[in-house]
């Protein structure tokens, strides 16, 4: 495949079968590629979009200032793209996220604020959203609330899971930002309105929700409940579990959230194989396992690792 | 055996500190109803207008309640409810 250059090679990612971890002949999974974009995440679509959508409206001129809150991938991708089109990137970032991520964001010439280990993401937003009001020429693209981070997978990820599984019953993807279960979620509404839209959520250390008060709770902008069928929280040691069983069972490399999502899918797969359903579950791996080498949770017991990502970001 | 209820840090003071308490109940509504009765105050952090506050998440047996039929989502003992505030993640 040729491109004119990197940015254009975004998207277009492989869908794997899990032949091993798929229940039967009949009940299916598949695992769509993410970490083969070019900063090696999902992030890359809704980055990109988000950064074409604000040069679309003006909003980005050459030598302008982007601040963007996040746990690291967005940023990662985001920093790839502004250093290539010239603009300055500030990132906040919560202390409590993996030393690689800081280092790629480095790499790519992006500066980090960084934010309280207590409150996560949560954090990060709300001092980011301090530092707009300080900045007023600043830029924040806000991936929460963003219509063009869900609008890059209703363009993009939806439609190339339908063309490569047209018998696909469910889609399995990570809640963060929601963006990609928003876009996916409302393609499949409007294109094949069975197929069920199931999101897994990290659930993380006490730490992360240390919240003053329930009114600084967080959900996001673009988030549509309607566009989902279920939702389910899980915790880093079934993540972990399920990310060496990735690994172990098929070969795949990934990242703690795939685990995370790995875990939702195959719950639906046992109720599709208890229903006596056929079933065709897309799944999304998000990453690679690289930037998560140094939190520990590929090596020693499982014990072990649930203890280390305690109070980390790990997805 | 009780259905174990998951209590997060800024609620702790309505369970004396307890990170998870026992409750009883046949849905979620009349489990929370059951909460009440022995932590006092903990239903209206819970709950605005008979349903659960925008911010407050709860799920049984990891799945949110919201998508399994809300306040009507039926427990059994044994089962594990973990209630968290809602975050931010990406």
């Amino acid at each position: 495949m040729r491109f004119d250059s990197l940015l254009e090679s975004v998207g277009g990612t492989p869908l794997v079968g899990l032949p091993t971890l798929s229940p039967s002949a009949d009940v299916r999974l598949w695992a769509k590629l993410e970490d083969r974009n070019p900063t090696g995440s999902i992030k890359d679509r809704a980055a990109l979009a988000m950064l074409v959508q604000g040069e679309k409206e003006g909003l980005l001129r050459h030598g302008c200032t982007i601040l963007e809150p996040t746990s690291g991938n967005t940023g990662i991708s985001l920093a790839m793209v502004a250093k290539q089109r010239g603009y300055r990137l500030v990132c906040v970032m919560p202390e409590n996220t993996s030393v690689e991520r800081r280092q790629l964001l480095g790499m790519w010439g992006a500066e980090i604020v960084t934010s309280p280990a207590a409150g996560g993401s949560n954090e990060a937003v709300r001092v980011a959203k301090a530092l707009a009001e300080e900045h007023p020429d600043w830029v924040m693209l806000y991936q929460y609330g963003n219509p063009a981070n869900a609008l890059a997978h209703y363009e993009g990820t939806g439609p190339e899971i339908l063309a490569d599984l047209p018998t696909v019953t469910h889609f399995v993807g990570g809640l963060g930002t929601t963006g990609t279960l928003m876009g996916v979620g409302r393609f499949f509404r409007e294109r094949k309105p069975e197929v069920r839209i199931v999101a897994a959520e990290p659930r993380y250390g006490e730490l992360v929700y240390g919240l003053r008060n329930l009114g600084e709770g967080f959900v996001p902008e673009l988030y549509d409940e309607t566009l989902i069928d279920a939702r389910f929280s899980v915790g880093p040691r079934d993540a972990v579990r399920r990310t060496r069983e990735l690994l172990e069972t098929e070969g795949i490399f990934a990242g703690i959230s795939t685990g995370a999502i790995l875990h939702a899918a195959l719950a639906q797969a046992a109720r599709s194989v208890a229903a006596g359903e056929r079933a065709d579950i897309a799944l999304v791996v998000c990453d690679g396992g690289w930037k998560y080498l140094s939190t520990g949770a590929y090596e020693g017991t499982i014990d072990e690792a649930e203890e280390r990502l305690e109070g980390q970001l790990w997805a | 055996m009780a259905v174990e209820v998951r209590i997060p840090t800024i609620l702790r003071t309505y369970t004396d500190g307890a990170k998870t308490v026992d409750g009883s109940g046949e849905t979620l509504s009349a489990l929370i109803d059951d909460l009440e009765s022995r932590h006092g105050g903990i239903k209206g952090r819970l709950l605005e207008d008979g349903d659960l506050r925008r911010f407050i998440n709860v799920y049984v047996n990891d799945e949110d309640v919201r998508f399994t039929g809300g306040m009507d989502t039926p427990v059994t003992d044994g089962d594990t409810v973990v209630v968290l505030p809602a975050v931010a993640g990406g």
